[in-house]
């Protein structure tokens, strides 16, 4: 506990209740980022309810396979976090970085597949201005992919730190945070693959 | 000031992450197989049901919200109950307003 109480000198804050606060925080923001996604899911019901056949028809020309396999790489980078995050409260500072470097590593993935899934649509003739559903299809998979890129320079940050012996059993909030942040964008893409994907 | 340490304290074991990780998968092959098989309108509903339990693995086990304060599940919660209000609204306004021609 000595070790924590440096980090939380200058504010002479427990370090328990600093810890709770900034996972209360961070809670907060996945808050903010459930009504924020939230918010396009009602444009896609409202679209949805208007224009069912339009959905059926054009979410045929999705790639389901690649979809499929994005969907299972977030799932494994989430266990890779989760890992990450239990190793680290165990002190093991180089599974620490195995596992941060695994979850970047299938992020990575997601987005090169991404690449070549987006390429395909725009080569197909359909862009984000094709359709009321491609627009929405963009959108959604679009805001999602900035939160993947977001989420992989905060885990590259994490991987940097993590050489610097920064992190241990006792001081490892940041990488907690991280993780919770990453599970929220394997949890939204778990909303978005069905509904665009899967269900015309 | 009482602070309850129990929750920070707990940390989940790998097994359980893998345990959670495999029923991701298997869940994400049920939906994907079910999605090609002609339900109707219940391939609706399979699918978000079972979107709605992976959803609830994650928040529970990676997020390890299973294991922390109440208060955390209210932040979590809450804005799927405002989520509720403006769909299920939205979706009476779409099905039941009368065009009214000007």
């Amino acid at each position: 506990m000595e070790e924590m109480a440096e980090h939380a000198h200058a504010h002479h804050v427990d370090p328990v209740v600093e810890y709770q606060s900034s996972k209360f925080g961070m809670w907060l923001f996945i808050a903010t980022e459930l009504l924020l996604f939230g918010g396009l899911f009602t444009a896609y019901t409202i679209y949805r309810a208007k224009y069912p056949e339009m959905f059926h028809e054009q979410h045929l020309e999705l790639n389901k396979p690649i979809g499929a396999i994005n969907t299972v790489i977030l799932i494994c980078s989430s266990l890779t976090m989760a890992l990450g995050v239990a190793s680290i409260k165990r002190g093991k500072q180089e599974l620490l970085r195995l596992f941060l470097s695994l979850t970047i590593l299938f992020g990575i993935m997601f987005l090169i597949n991404k690449y070549f899934e987006w390429g395909h649509e725009f080569r197909d003739g359909n862009y984000p201005g094709t359709s009321i559903f491609f627009s929405l299809y963009f959108m959604m998979t679009g805001l999602h992919m900035i939160h993947v890129i977001v989420g992989l320079l905060v885990l590259a940050v994490m991987l940097a730190w993590s050489f610097t012996g920064r992190f241990s059993d006792k001081y490892n909030t940041p990488i907690e945070l991280g993780g919770i942040y990453w599970h929220l964008v394997d949890l939204i893409w778990i909303y978005l693959f069905p509904l665009l994907y899967l269900i015309g | 000031m009482e602070i309850k340490a129990h929750s920070e304290n707990h940390v989940t074991g790998s097994g359980t992450y893998v345990a959670v990780w495999i029923a991701l998968t298997i869940l994400t092959i049920i939906t994907v197989a079910a999605s090609y098989v002609h339900f109707g309108t219940f391939n609706l509903v399979i699918a978000l049901g079972i979107a709605s339990l992976k959803a609830s693995l994650v928040a529970l086990y990676f997020m390890h919200l299973k294991f922390e304060e109440k208060i955390t599940w209210v932040f979590f919660l809450y804005p799927l109950v405002l989520l509720t209000i403006l769909i299920s609204l939205s979706m009476s306004d779409v099905f039941f307003r009368i065009p009214v021609s000007p």
